[in-house]
């Protein structure tokens, strides 16, 4: 396979695409002469043929939705319907500046009221801000309003939030960001949080909890609303963490669970583009008791229309994320989605992404792969161990995950949970049919043929990729990220 | 199996712990651990003076696989962290329980090493978790 040159080396001193440049001059308006620069910028110089050449082909070497089965544990790779983009990119809406009046956004405001109501109802919660741009932030808006929740309360004794060590990292690391100390708790042998270790742990320190339902062990946590009492009698808040929301969509709520806030990666359950540069969205839900510490901008109706609440509407809210809605389009493609579906739809999501994760976990123990819970039910998602694989073949999950991108499929998430030795957490979601979930089966099936007949193809996978096996040492020991002219 | 020397004393979180001559305590992870972790790409070692109780996080492993948390396995004060793992984590894969040691604690009470598990009973509690 061809080897591609960075684009700065494909280029040439001097070549300009003009056809994309401005046909003025630039106009720099008032800005002070220091303030200009007098070098230009190192770009790269190259044709616009070769722009698109370049960019085309790196597109092409993607593992994407768009091409390939992706059942990244714990991320939701589902498929975007195409019609949920061409929405929001109606000329309306596209083109819609920030500040123009309110009168004249009506209808963008509405289609974020009626998402913060779809997902105020689909949660069981009393209010929604969409406004945190990303999954981290709204975890930090939800811990942020459970701070402002003790504080107002003059409880200034609440130092600690307690994480099940099968949480997400984000989860510490949020607590730790919003000044707490985190105290770990461990699961029992059923997948569950063991209740005797929260009912020791709970006390006058206790800020509160974060949790994900279902766990990323793949398991629904049985106990929760006693555990929802526990930490409440405590005085302490319930924090959910929406990752794997796709599994109960319109089954089960977080706000009956007793969680008083809630983040939604819509860019997981309801369908907008992960990744790719752009803003992603957090939407946070939160209960009666911390309903006035949302994070603004918020879309509120009056007797006049829709408008944007500001901080004399939310004198106690903990404040703007951001200047403006940042990620409009964003929130576009999620209300779009949540329209298609209806609460119906949202039923049938869980319900299929349950289905599909609880036949590839059957039909793959059958075929002898040691299922880590295998007296559960499984969730969205689940777990297997490749332990024994590693420890009589030698090969790991992560050479089973490298092989897996030869076959053509997206390897599963590999060593999380981290509780789990050789573990790969598989999540198939509900957009897939069972003829691809069949492929991924006999995949698995046949690498460990592989495994057992010629290990060194397997630990020296992938073979048909652009690339081979990457140090992953030495990419996280020697960064080295931008590039410089020689 | 690992190698586990007779002479240390181990936590169930996987840190071993040695009380030297000069009554302090040095600390590091087992052989198992850094199996079980892979090869380190990051260690971050603890601040200097910061008095800990037994079981505080005080450091932290980063390997190609995950992150975990280095637990004091004694109370006291840290008086010593091991600066070459900044540049050379890889010490703790090579040499767990010589160049990769982590922190050196002035304990508050040095026999209280003595509550830490023995290299059988560390060897037993690793057969006992193989088993699950």
């Amino acid at each position: 396979m061809r080897q591609d040159q960075l684009i700065f080396d494909e280029g040439r001193p001097g070549r300009r695409a003009r056809g994309q440049a401005p046909s003025e001059p630039v106009d720099t308006g008032d800005l002070p002469a220091e303030s200009l620069r007098t070098t230009p910028p190192i770009l790269p110089e190259v044709s616009e043929l070769q722009v698109v050449r370049h960019y085309t082909r790196l597109s092409q070497k993607n593992f994407s939705i768009d091409t390939q089965f992706y059942p990244l544990g714990s991320c939701t790779m589902k498929y975007n319907p195409r019609a949920g983009n061409a929405l929001a990119m109606l000329p309306g809406f596209l083109d819609r500046h920030p500040w123009a009046a309110t009168a004249q956004s009506q209808g963008y405001l509405a289609c974020v009221h009626e998402l913060q109501d779809m997902l105020r109802d689909v949660t069981g919660l009393a209010g929604v801000s969409l406004t945190p741009m990303a999954g981290a932030q709204g975890e930090f808006a939800g811990v942020a309003m459970i701070r402002a929740y003790h504080r107002a309360r003059g409880d200034h004794g609440r130092t600690e939030i307690l994480v099940p060590d099968a949480a997400h990292g984000t989860n510490p690391a949020t607590a730790v960001m919003c000044g707490y100390k985190v105290r770990e708790l461990p699961t029992d042998g059923e997948g569950d949080v063991d209740l005797q270790a929260l009912r020791e742990a709970v006390g006058p320190r206790t800020a509160g909890i974060m949790l994900t339902n279902p766990s990323t062990l793949g398991v629904f946590e049985r106990r929760i609303r006693q555990m929802a009492d526990i930490v409440h009698e405590a005085g302490g808040l319930l924090y959910y963490d929406g990752a794997n929301l796709n599994a109960i969509l319109g089954k089960s709520r977080p706000g009956d669970m007793g969680f008083d806030v809630i983040h939604i990666n819509l860019h997981k359950t309801f369908s907008t583009p992960h990744g790719g540069g752009g803003p992603g969205a957090g939407a946070i839900g939160a209960s009666e008791r911390l309903l006035p510490y949302l994070p603004i901008p918020m879309a509120g109706r009056d007797e006049n229309g829709y408008r944007w609440l500001t901080e004399v509407d939310c004198p106690h809210s903990i404040g703007r994320l951001s200047a403006f809605m940042g990620n409009a389009g964003v929130i576009l493609r999620a209300y779009v989605y949540a329209r298609m579906l209806g609460a119906e739809g949202m039923v049938r999501v869980a319900e299929f992404a349950t289905l599909n994760a609880n036949y590839l976990m059957t039909r793959l123990r059958a075929e002898g792969f040691q299922v880590w819970f295998p007296q559960r039910r499984a969730s969205h998602e689940f777990i297997i161990s490749l332990k024994r694989e590693a420890k009589e073949l030698n090969v790991t999950a992560m050479d089973v995950a490298k092989r897996l991108l030869d076959y053509g499929y997206h390897a599963p998430t590999a060593y999380f949970p981290l509780l789990v030795p050789e573990c790969l957490l598989i999540e198939p979601t509900e957009t897939e049919t069972r003829e691809e979930l069949d492929g991924f089966i006999a995949a698995l099936v046949a690498i460990r043929q592989e495994a057992r007949r010629d290990p060194e193809l397997v630990r020296s996978a992938p073979h048909d990729l652009p690339v081979r096996r990457l140090d992953e040492v030495r990419a996280a020991r020697e960064l080295d990220l931008c590039w410089t002219p020689d | 199996m690992s190698d586990l020397p007779t002479d240390l004393y181990y936590a169930s979180s996987h840190e071993w712990a040695r009380l030297d001559d000069d009554g302090l305590i040095t600390v590091g992870i087992t052989d198992h651990a850094q199996e079980a972790l892979g090869d380190l790409v990051f260690v971050e070692t603890p601040s200097l003076d910061s008095s800990v109780e037994a079981g505080d996080a005080c450091a932290v492993v980063e390997s190609v696989k995950a992150a975990s948390d280095i637990f004091a396995p004694v109370a006291g004060v840290i008086v010593d962290a091991n600066g070459r793992l900044t540049d050379e984590p890889e010490l703790v894969n090579t040499d767990p329980y010589g160049d990769g040691w982590i922190m050196r604690i002035k304990p508050e009470e040095p026999d209280l090493i003595e509550e830490l598990m023995s290299a059988e009973d560390y060897e037993h509690m690793l057969a006992a978790e193989e088993e699950d």
